[in-house]
């Protein structure tokens, strides 16, 4: 029984013009939420309002006075709470964005009827900003490529989408201190400079809110790294705490020539408190902070063995790992979902922080890098995160662009992949069939 | 392994330097050959500051200020960020020994005047001596600061010996709040000793009338470059602004899950385990026969107390969940409560750690709340898992918690404001069960012992700590055992 976050399911309804980051914020939340084992899916209108109309004209579409138009947008919004009750009633999802403008008292209201008749909480998240530079960035940023403009140039797509705020702007009612105060929202003020909250229901809007007021979109960008190759890597056996081999020594100075290379400002290297981390940002000659939190998986009774001897003397552990390796725990030690956990407060400092560089472990690292790229819990125990590379992660529109760096000094392979038989009665050899080499 | 590198060397051209293992914390820090200080690496703490930070409540009287303080100071201690609490009010009745009445403070009291403001510059000296001499990180200014031009002085001394300033702002309006707090804490003041509450009250309103006319509230606009949060009705509402970095952001998510609804929390152990008989430490045992009992009696307890909406929360270990299940109410297990994990030492008595790890059990006696076991934790660790058992406990209303004996000190001293150096030997028996009711600027103990014996688990600290120690001295503060 995990804690649970909240008794019934939550509705996040966002508010706000076109183009003050509602859908940046919507996916970054669901992506979080979903890391942190809270289902959660958005549902955004304009996705639903692009399949109905297929294609997109002009901003007359959404001209206050288009009565053909206005029909069509909100038979989309009641399709999309369709699906949001379909959601969480038959696809056991906790919590859902309902991603659209959402600037009138009235359609607020509606929202707000549907969920009391259905028993969900409702929590909104206003974003409002007047920085003219602000708004024309995030225009250029995602709107350009939407697919209602494909078949606009630069100038004209930026013309139309300003007429299209435009339309919006006359009836918009934002959240207010007074009459709303009956809701439970956030108003997040000029990218959040300034936040407004208000009744605050329950343990999942809490950490929603800190969230949100810890994240930026200050251009930065994240490395990511394990340790150089260790002793007990080249003999093939898990945890430990040894130190770096002769190749994970030379991997440890190249990284620091990768680094000097890359002229990073004001870069902060975070390493856990496993000798082989320490060791290789040692090389670095810039100052490091020690996280317990960033330390590798704990495996328990498995420690330092190979995987040969967890396959000879806990069979059975190890076909169950197989099974499910997401929510595995070793006797005595850690899951990955326990990994996530422990994690999550190292997360939370990476959103607050710019250009940071973190030496790790494999199993962190796939932590780390499914919240960056929104894997499942299924894909994350697999991820590839080998010895000897870095990979660099630069916010990019709603996701993050990857880099990966190899940096060209051998290392063993220490990525086990799912063998194909994964029944507690299997065959050693069938166990044993994807453990890669090793001393 | 390369040789140590002679220090004076540019750390640009450094050759991997020689880590050895700090033998109490087991932490990994490079060899120093010359003795000097390292200040190259720096250990995980929650503060990532690098200047100390002011904390200037503001208000009017009686709307929170020193609760907000009181309880903001005792978190951010135990969070292991070294922070203290500088109340003017007290530099006043330090000043002037007799309180008469609310017209000390009426806006035209020339004298008062002269004297509260000597008094707010008298706590700024100290908090600057906090800050820059005796190692604080965050200093708490609680006072009303009801003014722009008292602010301006704050933010004037802070920019002059480079602290970070971040206002926390308490407004409330409800007449039943106000009220309730004025007889809470205020009737009990040293100023009020000779009154009865009838004139107390009277004078105390009088007195919030002195700061009314005057009171500039932080506004949205003319103090948009200052960081703040601004506390509406008691948490219905939060005006955030410009927080600067990741102390603040703490601060900010702490005072927004505080509450003050009446509430209980119990805290107690697991019953008796078949472990504990044997003297055993750590491990993952089920209930003995009496820890069964304590159980059941834990249960009909907990039923007399009649408690409104009460969550059970108890850790991921047998013992704890087989102590719940006799309470027959749904509980959630929280890895979190685990108890400490004694890494190489599980499952050992004390007289076997004694006798393979002389040295270990010897570091352990001189700094019990820092010293980690060998791939294990230390109390330091623990309450670092804990803080967001504590986040969650604050959130809520009545809840018993489940858990051990490590844990427990922890959570006692969070609600206690124990120090690091008496966590480690706070008295937590089994079969006991404490009942803390937050209470004034404090928190209310009762202890309630549910009557089935168990063994003694408390281990003193023993007067000779020192490694060369004999068997005997090490083992002279063992409970008895199996």
């Amino acid at each position: 029984d995990r804690l649970k976050f909240t008794n019934c399911p939550t509705m996040i309804v966002m508010v706000g013009l076109p183009a003050r980051g509602k859908t940046y914020i919507s996916k970054k939340l669901t992506r979080y939420l979903n890391w942190i084992g809270v289902p959660t899916q958005v549902f955004n209108l304009g996705q639903y309002r692009r399949e109905v109309v297929q294609t997109y004209k002009n901003y007359e579409f959404f001209r206050p006075d288009n009565e053909e138009a206005m029909k069509i947008r909100r038979s989309c919004a009641s399709n999309a709470l369709k699906d949001i009750a379909n959601y969480f009633t038959k696809e056991q999802g906790q919590v859902a964005v309902f991603d659209a403008t959402n600037t009138t008292r009235e359609r607020r209201g509606a929202i707000i009827s549907f969920a009391k008749e259905k028993g969900y909480k409702v929590f909104f998240i206003e974003s409002v900003c007047d920085d003219p530079e602000i708004i024309e960035a995030n225009i250029m940023q995602v709107k350009l490529s939407s697919p209602d403009y494909e078949n606009y140039d630069k100038e004209e797509a930026l013309v139309d989408f300003l007429k299209r705020i435009d339309c919006y702007k006359m009836s918009y009612v934002p959240l207010d201190e007074e009459k709303d105060r009956h809701l439970s929202f956030i108003k997040i003020f000029n990218v959040g400079s300034r936040y407004l909250v208000n009744r605050v229901q329950d343990h999942i809007q809490s950490r929603i809110v800190y969230y949100l007021m810890n994240i930026h979109v200050t251009p930065r960008s994240i490395y990511l790294s394990r340790h150089g190759e260790s002793e007990l890597n080249l003999l093939g056996r898990i945890g430990g705490d040894t130190g770096l081999s002769s190749q994970g020594q030379k991997y440890a100075k190249a990284l620091a020539e990768f680094i000097r290379g890359q002229s990073i400002k004001d870069l902060k290297v975070w390493t856990s408190h496993m000798k082989r981390t320490i060791q290789t940002a040692e090389a670095l000659g810039v100052p490091y902070e020690q996280w317990k939190a960033l330390n590798e998986i704990d495996a328990g009774v498995c420690e330092e063995m190979t995987y040969e001897e967890i396959q000879a003397t806990h069979p059975e552990e190890f076909a169950l790992r197989d099974q499910d390796k997401y929510r595995y725990r070793y006797p005595k030690g850690e899951s990955y979902e326990d990994l996530v956990h422990r994690l999550e407060p190292v997360i939370m400092e990476l959103e607050r922080q710019e250009n940071v560089l973190v030496i790790c472990h494999q199993a962190v690292m796939r932590c780390l890098l499914a919240y960056f790229l929104d894997k499942s819990a299924d894909d994350l125990p697999y991820l590839k995160c080998p010895l000897h590379t870095v990979l660099k992660l630069t916010p990019l529109a709603y996701g993050c662009k990857v880099e990966s760096f190899y940096l060209n000094i051998q290392a063993v392979n220490t990525h086990r992949d799912r063998p194909t038989n994964v029944n507690v009665a299997r065959k050693p050899e069938e166990a044993l069939q994807t453990v890669p080499e090793h001393l | 392994m390369n040789a140590t590198e002679d220090s004076t060397e540019q750390s640009g051209n450094s050759l991997t330097r020689e880590l050895t293992q700090n033998p109490l914390k087991k932490i990994w820090v490079p060899s120093s050959t010359n003795g000097l200080p390292d200040r190259h690496i720096s250990q995980r703490k929650v503060c990532m500051t690098n200047c100390p930070t002011l904390i200037v409540t503001v208000g009017l009287p009686a709307r929170g200020k020193t609760y907000i303080s009181k309880k903001l100071t005792r978190y951010l201690n135990w969070i292991d960020v070294p922070t203290k609490e500088f109340n003017v009010g007290q530099y006043r009745r330090e000043c002037v020994k007799i309180y008469k009445s609310f017209e000390f403070f009426r806006p035209d009291n020339e004298e008062g005047l002269k004297i509260r403001k000597q008094c707010a510059l008298a706590a700024l000296n100290d908090v600057r001596q906090f800050l820059t001499d005796e190692g604080g990180q965050v200093a708490v200014f609680d006072a009303t600061n009801t003014t722009r031009e008292r602010r301006e002085t704050i933010l004037r001394f802070a920019e002059q010996n480079g602290f970070k300033v971040f206002f926390v702002e308490s407004v409330c309006e409800d007449p039943d709040v106000i009220a309730e707090n004025i007889v809470q804490v205020k009737l009990g003041s040293p100023d009020y000793t000779h009154c009865n509450t009838e004139e107390a009250v009277a004078d105390f309103m009088k007195r919030i009338k002195c700061y009314e006319n005057s009171y500039q509230p932080l506004d949205e606009e003319l103090d948009r470059d200052l960081s703040f949060i601004k506390i509406i009705d008691v948490g219905r509402r939060y005006l955030v602004n410009r927080v600067q970095d990741h102390i603040q952001s703490r601060i900010v998510y702490y005072l927004m899950n505080i509450h003050i609804t009446p509430r209980s929390i119990y805290l107690c152990r697991h019953g008796e385990s078949d472990l504990n008989i044997k003297g055993r430490i750590g491990g993952d045992s089920g209930l003995s026969a009496r820890g069964k009992e304590f159980a059941k009696s834990l249960g009909q307890f907990i039923q007399s107390q009649n408690i409104h909406d009460l969550k059970v929360w108890t850790s991921q270990m047998k013992r704890t969940i087989q102590t719940a299940e006799a309470v027959g109410v749904p509980y959630e297990q929280w890895k979190a409560l685990n108890e400490i994990d004694a890494g190489v030492c599980e499952e050992l008595t004390y007289e076997e750690i004694q006798q393979r790890y002389p040295l270990e059990f010897a570091l352990r006696d001189q700094d019990k709340y820092r010293y980690r076991y060998p791939k294990g934790e230390s109390y330091e660790d623990l309450v670092q898992r804990l803080e967001p058992v504590i986040m969650e406990l604050e959130r809520q209303e009545n809840v018993l918690v489940i858990c051990h004996q490590a844990v427990m000190r922890c959570l006692l001293a969070y609600f206690l404001d124990k120090t690091a150096e008496e966590l480690p030997y706070l008295k937590c028996p089994l079969h006991t069960v404490l009942k803390l009711t937050p209470m004034a600027y404090g928190c209310k103990v009762e202890s309630v012992c549910l009557n089935v014996d168990a063994v003694n688990t408390h281990r003193d600290r023993p007067s000779n700590i020192d490694v060369s120690r004999l068997p005997e001295e090490a083992l002279l503060t063992v409970p008895d055992h199996h």
